[in-house]
């Protein structure tokens, strides 16, 4: 009887240090540690980075990764306000390139889950064979130093004074709406979908906070479904700015539609005309998935970091007519003068058709100037 | 007041006059009551009312009413404070029978002015682009729809002023003018008698014209600054226009919109072999530049 105690209480101790150990995640990091082939380094350190557990994927690391346990964060889950730091790893498909007995070339297709929606990021990660075990190689992060400096900077900015309510009427008019125009609307079929695009310009002399919507209408006049540009859009136009837009409207056949109804809504909106963003290095090419897509690099030519950017690309055939707008968010953080690589995607049937593009930046800081 | 609420409340003036006198009967026997057929809003009158005894007098005008207990016999005072809005006014009295009687109240003299000027920002040079209006009101508030001539004075920030006289219609004046070709603020007061309001609208610079750039070296980069950036008539445009410099050469193609500052927009490129430079401002194209590669 007494022994029988004993022998339940070593057992029972042993269960739950057991159970506790797998709470903690220990059979990950053991899997981690003893990773057999290179696709499960990568898929047990994508483990880590799922489960925020950075500190223990920098140390599954291999040795000859050229980063630091700073920069490897950085790289990983975002910093000074980035769309990466608002965001979460939902998937990571591994898929082997190639390989030898101690090294391999390994393709990670990371999803990542974020307020604007799901951004995807490819990178080909080397792994080293380390004893039994095989380790990611991770790569230094590529931001460039910009050395110390005083950036001379001359803010620009639009207040506006709103009508006095206690004032009677007309005793103190509202100052006018500013004056944008549909420079050019296009209406093409997608499968599944009518897309109406084209763009817009602000013709005033004063910012615009903007918003397009589209009406589908029959044969009898009758609407068949209305949709607004929603971020497709530069939603914020400087005076004589232009802004490429997209209204999308899954389910719809084109054949069911007569006409379109425009509607351009402008509201005065204090803005400023700072930073500004070069967009260099712009090329149409191939990415490591084989899709067209729209390359360059963002410059953030202010003093001040930029947190959240947004690429808008509008595409023109021979005409110069619009024939396909996209977008896609960077999730690092503009920093002051550092180039930031961006890509868009381009379907392959417009990339074929497409004879130039043109690139605007959206661009979201917390600090305003 | 809002209209719907002058509607709902007529109705209700009205059903209630109505159901006043069918209800109480002897008609026939009822005082008689002598209105004057129109009144200045504002004025206080007085009406004779005979008999004897005492009655009620009801008044039911376009925004309230008022009921009283009036001495047959002696003079019935309608207060100023009754008749200030304009419009149909109903008076009845009533003792062992009821007597109706309609009279007009109108609008008194001027006294403000509701002055709209529009757009509030306008192109220079935009023939008819201005609209004035300005409403007359009595110190009430009434509309006052006798004509009345109300006076536009123009004065723009350079040029010579001018005036214009133009007399209401259903106590609404209204013009339309040019822009001017210079740039800057118009002040326009409507004035009538010893009433005036001014309103303020600015006139800016039209589409950019003659949109040129020059490109300095300086190593593998190059400042690209615009000309000051003026319209057709030589007014600046406003700071912070947008310009557009696209850069094609050998890395691809590189774009940036910066806005007009201390009336030029510049920007710094780094060039990798040939390159073509242009500039455009909205759906202006300015001047190309060609970089031979030599810098």
């Amino acid at each position: 009887m007494k022994w029988g105690l004993v022998t339940f209480l070593a057992v029972a101790t042993a269960l739950l240090v057991a159970l506790a150990w797998l709470q903690s995640g220990g059979l990950k990091q053991h899997a981690m540690f003893s990773a057999a082939t290179p696709e499960e380094a990568v898929q047990a350190l994508m483990s880590q980075i799922q489960n925020r557990n950075y500190q223990q994927a920098y140390a599954s690391l291999d040795r000859s990764s050229d980063t630091d346990q700073a920069s490897f964060i950085r790289d990983v889950a975002g910093s000074d306000g980035s769309l990466r730091t608002y965001s979460s790893l939902q998937t990571a498909e591994v898929s082997p390139l190639h390989g030898d007995r101690d090294r391999a070339l390994v393709r990670v297709r990371m999803n990542w889950s974020s307020a604007v929606g799901s951004l995807d990021d490819v990178r080909d990660l080397h792994v080293r064979r380390d004893g039994s075990v095989w380790r990611v190689v991770w790569p230094k992060s590529a931001l460039s130093a910009v050395p110390p400096q005083v950036l001379p900077v001359n803010y620009l900015s639009w207040d506006v004074i709103g009508r006095n309510p206690s004032q009677s009427w007309g005793g103190q008019e509202e100052v006018d709406a500013p004056k944008v125009r549909i420079t050019s609307m296009n209406a093409i079929s997608r499968p599944g979908r009518v897309v109406i695009l084209g763009e817009v310009e602000n013709e005033d002399t004063v910012p615009a906070y903007l918003n397009v919507n589209a009406t589908l209408l029959k044969a009898d006049g009758s609407p068949i479904e209305e949709e607004g540009s929603f971020d497709l859009i530069s939603h914020v136009l400087l005076p004589k700015q232009v802004s490429p837009y997209r209204i999308d409207f899954p389910g719809v056949r084109m054949d069911a539609v007569k006409s379109v109804r425009m509607d351009a809504r402008a509201l005065l909106v204090p803005a400023s005309a700072d930073p500004v963003i070069a967009v260099s290095d712009q090329a149409i090419s191939k990415d490591a998935l084989n899709r067209n897509v729209l390359k360059g690099a963002l410059v953030n030519q202010s003093g001040r970091p930029v947190n959240i950017a947004q690429v808008l690309a509008a595409y023109y055939d021979n005409f110069g007519k619009v024939i396909w707008v996209s977008n896609g968010y960077v999730d690092q953080a503009l920093m002051p003068q550092v180039p930031v690589p961006f890509a868009v995607d381009i379907p392959d049937d417009i990339a074929a058709r497409l004879k130039n593009y043109r690139v605007i930046v959206n661009h979201y800081s917390q600090s305003s100037h | 007041m809002k209209p719907t609420v002058h509607r709902s409340f007529a109705r209700c003036r009205r059903m209630a006059g109505l159901a006043l006198l069918c209800v109480l009967p002897g008609w026939a026997r009822a005082a008689e009551l002598h209105l004057p057929a129109a009144v200045e809003a504002g004025q206080a009158f007085s009406v004779h009312v005979e008999g004897s005894g005492e009655a009620s007098f009801y008044l039911f005008g376009p925004d309230h009413v008022v009921k009283r207990t009036v001495s047959l016999g002696s003079d019935l005072q309608i207060q100023s404070s009754d008749v200030r809005t304009a419009g149909r006014y109903q008076a009845i009295l009533c003792d062992s029978s009821c007597t109706a009687a309609m009279f007009d109240v109108k609008a008194a003299q001027p006294a403000h002015l509701s002055f709209f000027l529009h757009p509030s920002r306008v192109p220079v040079s935009s023939p008819g682009s201005i609209d004035a209006t300005a409403f007359v009101f009595d110190q009430y508030f009434n509309l006052v729809l006798t004509p009345a001539a109300v006076e536009f004075r123009v004065t723009p920030a350079s040029g010579t002023g001018f005036s214009r006289e133009v007399s209401t219609r259903s106590g609404v004046a209204s013009m339309r003018m040019d822009s001017t070709p210079h740039e800057g603020r118009v002040q326009v007061t409507a004035v009538l008698g010893k009433v005036e309001e001014a309103r303020v609208i600015q006139q800016v610079a039209a589409e950019a014209c003659g949109l040129r750039m020059k490109a300095v070296a300086s190593g593998s980069l190059v400042t690209l600054e615009t000309d000051p950036v003026r319209d057709c008539s030589g007014n600046a445009l406003p700071e912070g226009t947008v310009i557009s410099f696209t850069k094609i050469d050998e890395s691809g193609k590189s774009t940036v919109d910066t806005p007009i500052k201390k009336g030029v927009a510049r920007v710094q490129f780094s060039v990798h072999g040939r390159a073509q430079i242009s500039v455009a401002c909205g759906v202006v194209l300015g001047n190309e530049v060609a970089l031979n590669g030599k810098l």
